[in-house]
C-alpha cells in the first residue's frame, strides 16, 4: 500500500470513482452500433445480390468477391482517414464487420510505415488483428472438434 | 532550504525571465490560442514522423525562447527537459544540435514542473546562472506508444483525455534585480501515490490523489491557506480528475473550488472540440503555463500561482501485467516580485 494522506482505502477510492464516473451512454451507443453495423451488412448484401443476380457469379464466388470488396472499402476509408471518424461514433458497429478487421490491419500498417517496410509495416500490421486471427482459428478448431464429437454419436 | 516534509524554499528567488510556447492544430483552435507564440497547422510539422515532429516542437520552443529573451545559446548553462516517449527520444534528438548541457527527465505529464523545480534549485544554489526548463508531447506519438493506431476506428470514453501537441519552455535565471519578473519561491516535490486505479482511459482519477497529497503537504509545510494563491492550477487532471481533487480536499476542510483550475480544461473547449475530459501530456501544463499563466502573472492579473503538474507513471507493459497506475504530482509556487 503506497503512502498517502488520503483517508481512504484503495477499495473505497475505486468505489468512489466508479460512482462519479460518467459512463458511456450505453443505449445510444447500442442503437448507433446496431444501425451502422446493419448498414455495413446491408451494403455487403447489396454487393452480393448484384454480383449473383446481375453479373451471374455462383453463390460461392459472389460471397468471396463480396468479402474482398468490403475489405477494400474498409482499407480505402481507413487510408482516407474516414474510418476512424465512423468508428468514434459507431463503436462496435464498425469494428465487428469485416471492414473493421481491414481497418485494424491498415491502420497499424500506416502507423508503422515510418520504421520501414519489413520491420515496420510487415512486423506490425497484424498487431491488433493478430490476436483476432489466432483466437478465431483456435475457437473454430475447438468448435470443429465438438461438432465432430457430436457427429460420432 | 527544506521546510516541513517535502517543501523547498528558494531564498534567492530564481526568476522566470521569459517563456515560449508552440502548439499544434487542435490547440490552436482552442480558447487559449492567442496566448501561444507559435501555432503550427501541420501536425507533422513538415517532418515524416510524429516523433521527429515532436523533437522539432521542442527545438522550436527553445529557439523561440532564446529569441524572446533575448539570449545567445552559449549563455544558457543547462537544459532540463523531458517528454513522454520511450528513452525520451523527442528530447534527445531535439538537443542533438543544441550544444547545451542537458538533464533528461521523465516524470510523465509532471515533467515540466519537475524541470522547473530542478532549474530553480540549481540556480538558487548558484551552480548555474541560466537554465531552461522544457517539456513536450505529441498526440500522434503518444497514441502510438500508449494506445492504438491513430486510424483505428475505436470509440473514446467520456473520461478519456486528449494528448496536447506542442512544447513549452521557461528560462530560469538568477535574480539580478534588473527586470521585474515572476519568481519561483517554493517547490513541493511529490511522492508516488497509487490508489489502485487501472483504467488508462481515466487518468484523471488515477492522478487526483497524487495532486491532493502534494497540495495538502504544500499547504501544511508552508502554513498557507488555499486562498493565499490567486490560482491553484493542476497540470492535466481533466474535468473528472479536477472534480475528484476538489472533493477530496473539501473532505479535509480545504476549499479550492474558487481558485482552482486545470490546464487540461483550459486548453480546449471541451464541448465544441469534443475533448471528453480535457487535455493531457507533458505539453499540456508546459504550454498553458508558458503561454497563458505566465501572461496572467506578467500582466499582473494574478499575483501568484501554485502550479501542480501530475504524472501517471505507467507503461503499456506494466498495464499488460495487471499493475495499477502509480501517480506523482509536483508543485511549484510562483509569484510576482513586488
Amino acid at each position: 500500500m503506497s503512502y498517502t494522506k488520503l483517508d481512504m482505502t484503495k477499495e473505497e477510492y475505486s468505489e468512489y470513482v466508479k460512482e462519479k464516473e460518467k459512463t458511456s451512454p450505453l443505449a445510444k451507443h447500442c442503437l448507433v452500433a446496431f444501425l451502422v453495423g446493419g448498414l455495413i451488412c446491408s451494403i455487403g448484401q447489396f454487393i452480393f445480390d448484384i454480383l449473383e443476380k446481375k453479373c451471374g457469379f455462383s453463390f460461392k464466388n459472389a460471397s468471396t468477391y463480396t468479402t474482398i470488396s468490403l475489405i477494400f472499402i474498409g482499407a480505402l476509408l481507413t487510408a482516407l482517414r474516414i474510418y476512424c471518424k465512423i468508428g468514434d461514433k459507431a463503436g462496435a458497429g464498425s469494428i465487428i464487420p469485416i471492414t473493421g478487421f481491414s481497418n485494424s490491419i491498415v491502420s497499424s500498417a500506416i502507423e508503422h510505415k515510418t520504421e520501414g517496410v519489413v520491420m515496420g509495416i510487415g512486423a506490425n500490421m497484424f498487431k491488433v488483428a493478430g490476436p483476432v486471427v489466432v483466437y478465431g482459428i483456435c475457437s473454430s478448431m475447438i468448435i470443429g472438434f465438438i461438432y465432430w464429437l457430436i457427429k460420432l454419436f | 532550504m527544506k521546510i516541513g516534509e517535502q517543501t523547498l524554499v528558494f531564498e534567492k528567488k530564481p526568476k522566470i525571465l521569459n517563456t515560449a510556447s508552440i502548439v499544434g492544430p487542435k490547440e490552436s483552435e482552442g480558447p487559449l490560442s492567442i496566448f501561444f507564440d507559435h501555432k503550427i497547422e501541420d501536425e507533422l510539422f513538415g517532418e515524416d514522423s510524429f516523433e521527429k515532429a515532436e523533437s522539432k516542437f521542442t527545438q522550436s520552443a527553445i529557439d523561440a525562447l532564446l529569441t524572446k529573451a533575448p539570449l545567445d545559446k552559449y549563455m544558457v548553462d543547462c537544459i532540463f527537459a523531458g517528454d513522454l516517449l520511450n528513452q525520451c527520444i523527442a528530447t534527445g534528438y531535439a538537443m542533438r544540435d543544441s550544444n547545451i548541457p542537458l538533464f533528461g527527465l521523465y516524470g510523465a505529464c509532471s515533467t515540466f514542473v519537475e524541470a522547473l523545480i530542478l532549474s530553480s534549485s540549481f540556480v538558487n544554489a548558484g551552480y548555474y546562472k541560466r537554465c531552461i526548463a522544457t517539456a513536450s508531447s505529441h498526440f500522434g506519438s503518444s497514441e502510438r506508444q500508449f494506445r492504438l493506431p491513430l486510424q483505428q476506428g475505436t470509440q473514446r470514453t467520456p473520461t478519456q483525455q486528449w494528448t496536447v501537441t506542442g512544447a513549452g519552455a521557461a528560462l530560469v535565471t538568477h535574480n539580478n534585480d534588473r527586470y521585474k519578473s515572476p519568481v519561483v519561491t517554493h517547490a513541493t516535490v511529490g511522492k508516488i501515490v497509487d490508489m489502485g486505479i487501472k483504467d488508462v482511459a481515466n487518468m484523471g482519477a488515477a492522478m487526483a490523489p497524487a495532486a491532493f497529497d502534494t497540495i495538502l503537504t504544500h499547504l501544511e509545510d508552508t502554513k498557507r491557506k488555499p486562498d493565499y494563491y490567486d490560482l491553484i492550477v493542476t497540470g492535466d487532471l481533466g474535468k473528472m480528475g479536477s472534480e475528484i481533487l476538489v472533493e477530496l480536499l473539501q473532505a479535509k476542510g480545504i476549499n479550492i473550488s474558487v481558485n482552482h483550475n486545470d490546464c487540461g480544461m483550459l486548453i480546449y473547449d471541451l464541448e465544441s472540440q469534443d475533448m471528453h475530459s480535457g487535455g493531457s501530456g507533458c505539453a499540456c501544463c508546459a504550454t498553458v503555463f508558458s503561454g497563458y499563466i505566465y501572461d496572467l502573472l506578467k500582466s499582473k492579473k494574478i499575483k501568484n500561482v501554485l502550479l501542480v503538474a501530475t504524472g501517471a507513471l505507467m507503461s503499456p507493459v506494466s498495464l499488460g501485467q495487471g499493475e495499477s497506475i502509480p501517480s506523482i504530482a509536483h508543485a511549484v509556487a510562483i509569484e510576482n516580485e513586488v
